[in-house]
């Protein structure tokens, strides 16, 4: 045996990190392959996209203005100067949908922040603390799971008064138990895991643990369940709004809209269909995505 | 234990002539992304009935591939890309899958790699026995049953009617392998495909079942297949030892020829890192008189840790003296471990005093523990489930630094702080352009060098080595302990070396204890308890250490 330490073995994988830099055209190519065989995704991705686009920037999609009253123009049929046809008030449905992504999306990402930061905050104490506080939060857990989630919303809208703040405000508090009690569980798993076990041993402190090491790494998990709720808070908003709990008029929003025209669901069914399609289609393509990324963590 | 220096040559006269199993230069491809690895090359042997073929290699060498192939159980994605693999004359790796299930269990049949999951926990595990009795004989219930009780009473069960009944969970690791075992043998096979039947199981429990399968290859003239990375265990246990590196078969001969004289390099190579080849201690006993009056950096009386109503250590004490290499041995569950996590202050004591470099850790807080922790630190078993998952190397080396520098100061430190971990890292024979890459990169025994870095970077004193290389292929097994000498002479840390494995702790410890059941059943200098053990557990710990054979050349 020699007395030297003995260097390790060239690392087995070395072209893996010095893998030479591809050519932009097989990279191209690859871009296109995979969008072929993803193309589902593709096109819920652009879906998402211009709803976000619509929310953004709405005078790219319409030059109408969303509130303008046209009194010769009275539910028009759609169009080609018209896609979905007009309201009861001669406004333009397709621009008034366009409009209201603003209320619907806005409304849905404010609940789902509200969500997972106050689930963030009740779920890793309980997982950190333990005892009693872990106690007390899983009660106040089962307390809020216990209710009918709709109703409980429909409960603090009525408290905090009606608007689209107020909803989001609202589905976010509800939507948190669930949150919490992932994040807990993530919490607890991350807790006992060994690299936290490491990290005491090597002499970090309880907050250095818990921040760099147990937070970071029970988020990762709720990534895929923010991208669904995503969804359940903008049916949820728009179920608000269409129980005139929400968006108040004349503001446009997706929900609001399919209210509107549910007087005329037997002789203009185009008022309701369009508006509540294009929810529809936004939260499908919304949950496919959300699928997508949760079997790729999992690979 | 069996007799080694018994020949085993082929016996059974009821077999036909020649061999029993060929494979002939078999190639087996994996496929990935882009192509096809081939992860087996050209492989050639042929296995006579009652004979034992070790096939022996480190993780990777496409051993266990083998043995999946002759059972034509290869994974998704693998195939056989050229030769082919005879039973008794007749090739079969071509076969379909129905006739080949024809074939498995009754003409070739496999134990299993894990016993912990190879089983289906929600039956009972006699009716899973029966299964291949039921697919490969025309018995009735009442014989079949009969039959299971038989194998049962073969594979050394007692109250064979209660085991029958028993469920896996009920079991232990080397109960439940018994039962694979008699699963295996049910049919009668004239091949067993063994995948590193014992790896996982305690010394003692790894021999009886080595020595199950010895038995009931003798009796019935079974040829064997011993898949295993162990060269101790194919030494002691096989006719013929084919050694496997990267899909080749590096070499094949009769086993003691190969023990005797290796003809190839890389079997020599492997052979001289065998643990019970391997020995640090000598260099150093000349170091011992020199230091006479030892301080002890810890010690250890009356500790007792309580687990609910489960005693995990019972009335524990020793002491370490600085500068040495302490080990504690023993079989799982034996409190070795526990002893390991309280040294750290990662468990706190039930009972009795603790005392690492006069500090009495009895009372501490983990808050309390924390400034000890700069010289104690814990190298663990599986280096990789301790480092965090989203660190790159430098974060995870720079981690205990960063502990003992006030919060928020990270910015003001990075320099030092990389100078620091890439000394560590120097230390520890990895070079400095490993800082950012991370961890899944590396191999094992890169891995547990950065953990080993993790653990000296604050230069501590002591040093709690976890069962720091059983997780590793035996040449890295023997890198990492000379590392371990090494910075040990060099920084004249204090080692308290947690292992179950015999033949390492002999080959680096100066003082030892043995535990079994939370108790010390035996201390002492590592010369005076292997060479007259005064318990009997020891004693039989000692006769269970594979690869005798290969300690005397």
């Amino acid at each position: 045996m020699t007395a030297t330490v003995g260097n390790p073995a060239p690392p087995a994988g070395a072209g893996e990190t010095g893998r030479p830099a591809e050519a932009p055209r097989t990279r191209a190519i690859r871009v296109l392959l995979w969008s072929l065989r993803h193309w589902s995704v593709v096109v819920a991705g652009a879906i998402l996209a211009v709803a976000v686009l619509w929310a953004l920037v709405p005078g790219w999609f319409t030059h109408a203005n969303p509130t303008a009253i046209g009194a010769t123009d009275k539910l028009l049929p759609p169009s080609s100067a018209h896609w979905f046809g007009t309201d009861r008030l001669g406004r333009d449905q397709f621009t008034r949908v366009v409009y209201g992504a603003r209320a619907s999306l806005s409304g849905s990402v404010v609940a789902v922040l509200i969500g997972v930061t106050v689930g963030s905050v009740f779920g890793a104490l309980a997982g950190w603390f333990g005892r009693w506080i872990d106690a007390l939060v899983m009660r106040l857990i089962d307390v809020v799971l216990s209710i009918p989630g709709f109703l409980l919303a429909i409960t603090i809208v009525v408290v905090l008064g009606y608007g689209i703040p107020q909803a989001a405000a609202a589905v976010g508090i509800t939507s948190s138990a669930a949150f919490a009690r992932l994040i807990r569980s993530e919490v607890l798993r991350a807790k006992t895991s060994q690299y936290v076990e490491a990290a005491v041993a090597s002499g970090a402190r309880s907050p250095t643990v818990l921040l760099r090491h147990v937070i970071p790494n029970s988020l990762g998990p709720t990534l895929s369940l923010v991208t669904i709720q995503f969804g359940v808070a903008i049916i949820w908003i728009a179920s608000l709004s269409f129980l005139g709990l929400g968006a108040q008029p004349p503001s446009p929003e997706w929900g609001r809209l399919v209210a509107d025209g549910r007087n005329f669901m037997a002789s203009k069914p185009y008022l309701v269909v369009y508006p509540a399609l294009t929810v529809a289609v936004v939260v499908l393509a919304g949950n496919h995505l959300a699928r997508h990324f949760a079997e790729r963590q999992k690979r | 234990m069996s007799s080694h220096a018994a020949p085993r040559a082929a016996r059974d006269a009821t077999s036909p002539p020649g061999p029993v199993l060929a494979v002939d230069g078999l190639s087996v491809g994996y496929r990935t992304g882009h192509g096809t690895k081939t992860a087996v090359r050209n492989v050639s042997f042929e296995l006579g009935p009652g004979q034992v073929l070790a096939l022996v290699g480190e993780s990777g060498s496409g051993k266990s591939t083998i043995g999946h192939a002759i059972l034509g159980l290869l994974p998704v994605g693998g195939r056989v890309l050229s030769g082919a693999v005879r039973y008794q004359g007749r090739t079969i790796s071509d076969l379909s899958g129905d006739r080949l299930r024809a074939l498995r269990g009754r003409a070739i049949s496999l134990i299993p790699q894990d016993p912990t999951v190879s089983l289906d926990p929600v039956r009972r595990v006699g009716p899973q026995v029966e299964d291949a009795l039921r697919l490969h004989t025309s018995l009735d219930t009442e014989a079949r049953r009969a039959r299971v009780h038989e194998l049962f009473e073969l594979v050394g069960f007692h109250h064979v009617e209660r085991r029958y009944r028993q469920f896996p969970h009920e079991l232990s690791g080397g109960m439940r392998q018994r039962v694979l075992i008699a699963a295996a043998v049910a049919a009668e096979p004239d091949v067993i495909v063994a995948d590193e039947p014992t790896s996982g199981l305690d010394a003692t429990v790894q021999a009886q079942v080595l020595d199950l399968i010895d038995d009931l290859r003798r009796r019935s003239g079974t040829a064997v297949l011993l898949i295993t990375h162990d060269l101790g265990v194919a030494a002691d246990r096989s006719d013929l030892v084919g050694v496997l590196r990267d899909g080749r078969l590096a070499e094949l001969a009769p086993t003691a020829s190969f023990v005797r004289n290796p003809r190839d390099e890389y079997s020599r190579h492997l052979l001289d890192n065998v643990p019970s080849r391997l020995s640090f201690t000598r260099d150093r006993a000349g170091r011992a008189p020199s230091e006479r009056p030892e301080e002890p950096a810890v010690e250890v009386t009356n500790l007792s840790k309580h687990y609910g109503g489960h005693t995990a250590v019972d009335d524990v004490s020793f002491t370490v003296p600085r500068g040495r290499t302490f080990s504690i041995v023993g079989e799982s569950g034996s409190g070795k471990s526990t002893t390991a996590r309280v040294l750290t202050g990662l468990t706190r004591p039930t009972a009795g005093q603790v005392s690492v470099l006069g500090t009495q850790l009895g009372a501490l807080s983990t808050k309390a523990f924390r400034p000890l922790r700069r010289d104690v630190q814990i190298v663990f078993q599986n280096p990789y489930a301790s480092f965090d998952p989203r660190f790159d190397v430098l974060s995870v080396v720079e981690e205990p630094l960063r502990s003992f520098q006030p919060a928020g100061s990270s910015r003001r430190h990075r320099r030092e702080n990389r100078d620091r971990v890439a000394a560590a890292l120097e230390a520890a024979s990895l070079p400095a352009s490993f800082l950012h890459r991370h961890p899944r990169e590396l191999s094992g025994g890169q891995r547990q060098r950065v953990a080993i870095a993790r653990a000296l970077v604050l230069e501590p004193k002591v040093v709690v080595l976890d069962e720091p290389i059983s997780a590793l292929d035996v040449s890295v097994q023997a890198q990492i302990l000379e590392l371990l000498v090494t910075l040990q002479s060099e920084l004249g840390l204090t080692y308290v070396f947690i292992s179950h494995d015999l033949a390492v702790v002999r080959a680096i410890s100066d003082r030892v204890a043995v535990m079994r059941r939370g108790r010390i059943v035996e201390q002492g200098d590592i010369a005076q308890v292997f060479e007259r053990p005064a318990s009997p557990y020891t004693a039989e710990l000692l006769g269970a250490i594979a690869g005798r054979r290969l300690a005397h050349r």
